[in-house]
């Protein structure tokens, strides 16, 4: 059923083959950190007139069907959505749906990630409806793809990479639909309150302001103005009323936990030590940690270690959880800047304190801006499927070949002054330090610190690092000898998985090179 | 082969565990035949990783059983190499097979022997029956591990966790933790030390201790084993008195081997002799525990406390550590990683108790330099056992690391 295009590979300077031509687009194969800088002018929208938009500020339209059609839907298009709504968004396949009854054809579907739930867009893949998706896949949808049944080329980017082919004119949306947990009919979209509030909207600002057509999907409609406006209705085309934009229980957890593995538990106090010891923890310091059991588990810590030293941090970045917001509340912290919220206690936060801002990858991740806050910040805890002795580092897929993850701000997160890897040494007896990644997602040279259970590997390019914690009690080893030492526990080196030579999707850098391959599953 | 008395019904095995929530465990069914050679059916976690390495494995250990004909189905759940040999070896016992022989993974090499007056501030248990414990439970910085082959594993796994935490003895890099391991009651604790002792452990835990018949008819059983296998290194043993009975006979216990290195108490099984309610802290017990400092402190043994049960209550763990250690145990059960640090700060010397015995240390030296028979501090003499104390004090601090 596939009908994938037959096209050539050529090596990258990473040593990864990738697509010369992907969805008939030429490609630029990775040049290296920071060595792609284009030239010419941002891309953007058509010029528009306030004349054509109601004087009274009503854009109200009936439903999202009727808006598609005005906004002029057809086939070929790009539809782009947001994922602030997480796991428990309905607007999205709503959308594809609506345009699936009109009856167009070949959709590329643009989501800033999706998730398990709108698995529904497979039915959409299998009848042609939607060609391909250009954000992360994982669970069904993951399968799918790296079973080789999508249409066109799969294409994963970062938070960052995302605004940066929206703003180089890589990815022209010709359609935005935005939900929104508040909007008037003007189109001002707010994220902090309403049924389905989810904290922020920083995903669709660029979609807002770079989309041909905007539609706003509200379950919350107020009169004229929603306070505050994250999405200004400037730039809105349409605003349609539904019952309901999402499942609130899956927008956001009531709460988050912390893990109770003991071995998750080792790693997060070791990452927490080595910021103490190394000096990152300083007064004035910032650092940036998501919302996985280990990185939890490490704001615990930190946050004893900082309390016991009279450190307070200027900023922390979020994902803000109860954890981030406790730091906030007792003063460790002089700012959250909260890319998105993963609990009630961030949404809460970021809608009562005005020390909790909301940003966008615009401020924190894009290649085209002029700086961005993530090389601001002193350190920066991720995870990883795999990772090899030269650092390089696997976010998206399985070791067996299977998409698993979304890049997210991971990619972007590499800027920091200081990137650990949290991992276990091995999961279900396969190890995570490997001879050479699956899939390469991020460059070694951008990877300074791998904390396991069995100790702490400094990357030998960090010999200030290495030196700052010398003296340290802690468990400092070559990331070769844990990579040796769990090959013994685990029964030898295993084997390299069968895969097939045809790429199904690629995995863009920062810059909008491709940087690596994702190859159909045998 | 003596099994498969009628055709159609072949005697079946089966050891392990399986499925969703299941790791690093396997279900091994093996039912033996008469002809046919081996037929390996295997369902892998880790297929496309290690599925030739799983299947080298079980017919290397099949032939080392002197399994000839057999369908064995594995279904993997990551098992690592020793977990996987131990849950085949399980399953042809069960079915009747490889009577006699053994399975056994590499051996990693051990450090020194330990000495009987080590530390034992902290001791991890983890179930026998749970190999997914078994790999990182020496990370977490306890003096010891106690593989349990007691309690926390059902009648019904005694066979196949004897043969887990065998091959982990042997297979499993415990660093610098004491290997300990708790066998069942007598008699059946004697199975266990078959399995137990010919891999060296540390220290072995006898529960259930009444009387010192009991400690010697089990230490003769491991002189015997050792005897056969030619072991030199020591085994120790710590009585666990759980009884009325036994506590009143703890000096006895404490002195009827001289491999007795610490005795300790079972609390929940004490407080239900009793037939009373174990609180949070423990005044019920208080006679008891009491009773085993002084009889372990009579026999030159250290006294160890029980567990504390409730994992999620880090602050009553260490007010109950801190007046163990006011009591004089030296030491406490852990059932989980997160309690070895509470254990170790509630046990550990204060900076007011290091900082007077470094005092007294400094005038015991000052006064044995000039020949003096009486030390003295400022204006106040020092007794000879308060110097023996401080003296012993200031090894703990810095065998803890607390001496800067």
């Amino acid at each position: 059923m596939a009908i994938l295009e037959k096209t050539e590979l050529v090596r990258n300077a990473a040593g990864r083959l990738v697509p010369e031509i992907a969805n008939r687009c030429p490609q630029i194969p990775y040049l290296g950190v920071g060595k792609y800088q284009p030239l010419g002018n941002k891309a953007a929208p058509p010029i528009r007139t306030a004349a054509d938009y109601p004087n009274n500020g009503d854009k109200r339209v009936a439903d999202l069907e009727s808006a598609l059609r005005k906004c002029g839907l057809r086939d070929g298009m790009i539809i782009s959505s947001h994922h602030h709504l997480r796991d428990g968004d309905r607007v999205a396949l709503m959308a594809l749906e609506g345009a699936a009854k009109i009856g167009v054809k070949d959709l590329v579907w643009f989501p800033s990630a999706s998730f398990p739930s709108q698995k529904g867009a497979i039915e959409l893949m299998d009848s042609g409806v939607i060609d391909h998706i250009e954000g992360s896949m994982n669970g069904p949808l993951g399968d799918y793809c790296t079973q080789g049944k999508m249409r066109g080329m799969g294409v994963l980017r970062s938070h960052g990479g995302r605004w940066q082919a929206i703003q180089d004119g890589e990815v022209h949306i010709d359609i935005a639909v935005i939900a929104a947990p508040t909007a008037d009919p003007f189109g001002n979209c707010d994220a902090s309150h309403g049924k389905s509030a989810c904290g922020s909207l920083g995903f669709a600002l660029a979609d807002s302001v770079y989309a041909d057509h905007v539609i706003a999907v509200t379950d919350n409609l107020v009169p004229f103005p929603c306070v505050p406006w994250q999405i200004q209705g400037n730039n809105v085309d349409y605003v349609v009323a539904v019952d309901s934009i999402g499942d609130s229980a899956k927008i956001v957890s009531g709460t988050t936990q912390i893990t109770r593995s003991p071995d998750r538990l080792r790693i997060a106090e070791l990452i927490a030590l080595f910021l103490r010891d190394a000096g990152i923890m300083r007064n004035g310091f910032s650092f940036q940690a998501g919302s996985g059991g280990i990185a939890l588990a490490f704001v615990g810590y930190l946050k004893k270690m900082m309390k016991d030293a009279g450190v307070r941090a200027r900023f922390v970045r979020g994902g803000s959880t109860k954890y981030l917001v406790e730091l906030l509340d007792e003063g460790l912290t002089d700012y959250i800047l909260d890319g998105q919220t993963f609990d009630l206690s961030g949404v809460q936060s970021m809608a009562n304190n005005p020390r909790h801002i909301a940003t966008s990858p615009f401020t924190s991740y894009n290649y085209h801006g002029k700086g961005n806050f993530a090389s601001l910040v002193d350190a920066v805890v991720l995870g990883a499927t795999e990772v090899d002795t030269d650092f390089n580092a696997n976010v998206v897929t399985h070791s067996d070949g299977r998409l698993l993850h979304g890049i997210g701000g991971w990619q972007n997160c590499l800027a920091a002054g200081c990137t650990i890897l949290a991992v276990p040494s091995f999961r279900d007896r396969i190890p995570v330090i490997v001879n050479q990644v699956t899939t390469l997602c991020g460059p070694g040279e951008l990877i300074d610190v791998v904390v396991t259970e069995r100790g702490i590997a400094i990357n030998p390019r960090r010999q200030d690092l290495m030196e700052a914690v010398k003296s340290s009690k802690l468990p400092i080893r070559p990331l070769q000898e844990i990579k040796s030492e769990v090959e013994r526990i685990c029964g030898g080196m295993p084997q390299r998985p069968k895969r097939s030579d045809r790429a199904v999707a690629m995995v863009k850098w920062v810059d909008g090179t491709v940087l690596d391959s994702v190859w159909q599953v045998i | 082969m003596s099994v498969g008395i009628e055709t159609n019904s072949w005697q079946i095995g089966e050891a392990g565990h399986c499925g969703s929530e299941v790791r690093s465990d396997a279900r091994v069914r093996i039912e033996a035949r008469d002809t046919g050679g081996i037929a390996i059916e295997l369902e892998s976690r880790v297929f496309p990783y290690y599925g030739d390495a799983i299947r080298r494995q079980a017919e290397g250990a099949l032939e080392a059983l002197g399994v000839e004909h057999a369908r064995v189905e594995i279904h993997d759940e990551g098992a690592l190499p020793f977990v996987l040999a131990a849950r085949i070896e399980a399953a042809a016992r069960r079915a009747g097979l490889g009577q006699g022989r053994r399975v056994l993974p590499d051996r990693v090499t051990l450090p020194e022997p330990f000495p009987r007056d080590r530390m034992r501030r902290s001791r991890l248990y983890v179930p026998g029956s749970e190999p997914k414990y078994f790999i990182n439970a020496a990370l977490h910085g306890a003096d010891a591990i106690i593989l349990d082959l007691e309690d926390s594993v059902h009648p019904n796994e005694k066979d196949a966790a004897r043969l887990l935490v065998r091959n982990a003895l042997r297979a499993v890099d415990f660093l610098r933790c004491e290997r300990m391991v708790r066998i069942n009651q007598l008699p059946l604790g004697l199975e266990d030390l078959e399995e137990i002792v010919p891999e060296s452990p540390d220290l072995i835990l006898i529960p259930k201790v009444e009387t010192s018949d009991q400690i010697l008819h089990a230490h003769q059983k491991i002189a015997e084993i050792k005897g056969n296998y030619g072991i030199t290194r020591p085994i120790w043993l710590m009585p666990i008195l759980e009884s009325a009975l036994g506590i009143e006979m703890a000096y006895d216990i404490a002195t009827a081997n001289k491999e007795i290195v610490a005795l300790t108490i079972g609390l929940e099984d004490y407080t239900a002799d009793l037939g009373v309610v174990k609180t949070a802290t423990g005044a019920e017990s208080l006679y008891a525990r009491q009773r085993v400092v002084n009889a372990a402190h009579a026999a030159g043994v250290q006294a160890i406390d029980s567990v504390f049960g409730d994992v999620g209550d880090l602050e009553a763990l260490r007010a109950w550590a801190l007046k163990s250690r006011g009591l004089g145990f030296e030491g406490m059960g852990c059932v989980h990683p997160l309690q070895i640090a509470v254990i170790h700060q509630a046990f550990a010397p204060t900076a007011a108790e290091i900082e007077k015995a470094r005092k007294i240390v400094a005038a015991y030296h000052e006064a044995q330099k000039k020949g003096l028979g009486v030390v003295s501090l400022g204006s106040k003499m020092i007794d000879s056992p308060v110097v023996r104390r401080a003296l012993k004090l200031m090894v703990q601090a810095e065998a803890m690391g607390l001496l800067t």
